[in-house]
């Protein structure tokens, strides 16, 4: 009887991970539904973002206030301009559009730029833990790293917003909350996770294989570059889009940083909006069809990152017990 | 030439291991320097609304600790099933799930919790900030379980049967007393995860001036103010920030070293 009960749960505790992920994606998606049937596909080439246009056709655009109630009551924000004319008047026939293209575009560049900042540092202390440094400095080492890897994502955007981004803007000039400075936050946050699974998967080498190249004569950089690289190739590649997914979803490191305007980026160094900041700074107060539309690119963002996390488990990480 | 690029090489990547290094004491730095010039005996006594933090370290606390009653037992149920109850491909794929779902974005969660809580319940509460935590502890504790339990010798496994333990007994009394400080270091490094979690707490809980228990409406959150703290002006506002940044990753970095400290100890 026990037995049973025990096994039971424990069978519908490990379904539940199943469970929960196929309704995170049906509820976004239901979630979505409106400004889907809206907007269509044609949402993610959409450049505008709460602008009021007048409609051709004048087809009801009520259908959306009924499932996606308000439910606090809104501070003032930037958006009650908008969104007094667009829930306020009923007699004019606009209606307001949204599309995702600024968002994702500022998610994809601010990724990027994460990326390649990232990217060189962290082989870099992955080689120096795995290789280099003598056993007690690399255990120390480690533990910093991993302890920088275990700040809260927030103090990271404090930190950037207030000491980081004012030192890159005397460098490079240009506004202080910006593509550039969020994305180098981004990188210094994904930077120690990053190095510290390369390392591990670097440490899966066989001692063997190093030895008998260093008896051959090779030097250390050789025995990294021709050894201990091609054999942990999958592991590594596979630890960077892992890092690469987790700087895709990342909301507030870049929430202090990005600048929240929903604009293409001129340069660099002007602020944009990345879809998780979108969220954070727009959710609480939206309603009706900008809800949707906030959905919309969470449910965007979920499958991106589905996708992105897929590909590195099954091509790359892929461990058969 | 071989041994010069080799040297080249090495000293690059002593560096970026320099710069990592140098980031982390930056950051510690300012938390520390600006942290402890705000920091006062008095945020520990007074809520927000008096100008201190009680409520929300208390809040935030309550939160991690609900969504770990939740998080907890079914992440290692579910662990223990991957471990030994599951067989074959079931197995493997409820474990990549977990995986997926262990990188997903927290804000999509804080939507998703949003949808499927708030808009029922016709506002943000502190249920529904536990709510989400706990989806984003219960894919960690399941990978610790699994990993933990597997390190586990099989001849425990048989010995036990052997001395006509049932399963679950074996499991209970046998399997997961071996891998116990394992699996505690596990929990305590997922609990520090999710202590220090904003994004799903934004539109779940989202925070409160002052102190309560009672769950049902939103609900303070030490984290979701310090970003309303941080972003506003004035500059009693962002020092309350630091001092409550400074306060949210001691105890985060207090729990870290603790769980490597058992490990450590007994491991």
């Amino acid at each position: 009887m026990m037995e049973k009960l025990f096994k039971t749960l424990s069978f519908m505790s490990a379904t539940l991970v199943m469970v929960l992920l196929a309704s995170i994606f049906i509820s976004l998606f239901n979630s979505a539904k409106p400004a889907i049937d809206e907007f269509g596909i044609g949402f993610i080439k959409e450049k505008e973002w709460g602008k009021e246009v007048p409609i051709d056709n004048p087809v009801s655009t009520v259908v959306d206030t009924t499932e996606q109630k308000k439910v606090e009551p809104a501070p003032a924000s930037d958006d009650s301009l908008e969104a007094l004319l667009g829930g306020g008047n009923d007699d004019t026939p606009m209606k307001t559009i949204y599309g995702g293209f600024i968002p994702i575009v500022g998610t994809l560049l601010s990724t990027l730029i994460a990326m390649a900042f990232a990217l060189p540092i962290a082989m870099g202390i992955a080689v120096f833990l795995a290789e280099i440094a003598p056993k007690k400095i690399s255990n120390v080492v480690g533990i910093a790293i991993e302890l920088l890897a275990a700040i809260p994502s927030i103090i990271f955007g404090m930190w950037g917003l207030f000491y980081f981004a004012p030192l890159v803007q005397e460098l490079v000039g240009g506004y202080q909350v910006s593509l550039l400075t969020a994305g180098l936050v981004l990188g210094v946050m994904i930077l120690p996770f990053m190095a510290a699974i390369t390392r591990d998967s670097m440490k899966t080498t066989p001692d063997v294989l190093k030895e008998s190249a260093y008896a051959l004569g090779a030097t250390k950089f050789e025995v990294i570059r021709d050894i201990i690289f091609p054999y942990s190739k999958a592991g590594i590649i596979g630890s960077i889009i892992l890092a690469l997914g987790r700087a895709l979803g990342e909301t507030m490191a870049v929430a202090f940083l990005i600048g929240s305007v929903f604009s293409l980026p001129s340069a660099l160094n002007s602020p944009t909006v990345s879809i998780p900041v979108a969220m954070a700074n727009s959710f609480g107060e939206a309603t009706g069809m900008k809800t949707s539309a906030l959905f919309y690119l969470a449910f965007l963002l979920f499958i991106i990152s589905f996708s992105v996390i897929s590909v590195a488990k099954f091509y790359f990480l892929r461990k058969d017990k | 030439m071989r041994l010069l690029l080799n040297k080249i090489v090495l000293l690059l990547s002593t560096l970026s291991a320099l710069i990592g290094l140098a980031f982390l004491a930056w950051i510690l730095f300012t938390l520390i320097g600006k942290g402890l010039s705000s920091l006062h005996f008095s945020l520990f006594l007074n809520d927000l609304i008096d100008g201190g933090l009680r409520n929300l370290i208390v809040g935030q606390f309550i939160m991690a600790g609900i969504a770990s009653l939740i998080g907890i037992p079914v992440g290692m149920m579910a662990g223990i099933y991957l471990q030994e109850y599951g067989r074959g491909r079931y197995v493997r794929f409820i474990r990549d799930l977990s995986d997926i779902m262990m990188s997903a974005p927290s804000i999509v969660i804080g939507a998703f919790v949003y949808a499927i809580v708030v808009v029922p319940m016709h506002g943000t509460s502190g249920i529904a900030g536990s709510i989400a935590l706990s989806i984003m502890m219960i894919p960690i504790v399941i990978n610790t379980t699994d990993n933990m339990l597997s390190l586990v010798p099989r001849e425990l496994r048989e010995a036990g049967i052997a001395l006509g333990a049932s399963k679950s007994r074996v499991i209970v009394d046998i399997i997961i007393k071996a891998a116990k400080v394992g699996i505690m270091t596990g929990l305590l490094l997922s609990f520090a995860r999710i202590i220090g979690e904003t994004a799903p707490l934004l539109f779940t809980s989202e925070t409160s001036n002052y102190f309560s228990v009672n769950l049902t409406e939103a609900y303070p959150s030490l984290t979701v103010s310090i970003y309303a703290l941080a972003n506003d002006p004035t500059s009693s506002s962002r020092d309350l920030a630091w001092a409550a940044s400074f306060i949210l990753t001691m105890m985060v970095l207090m729990i870290n070293l603790l769980g490597r400290y058992i490990t450590r100890k007994k491991g």
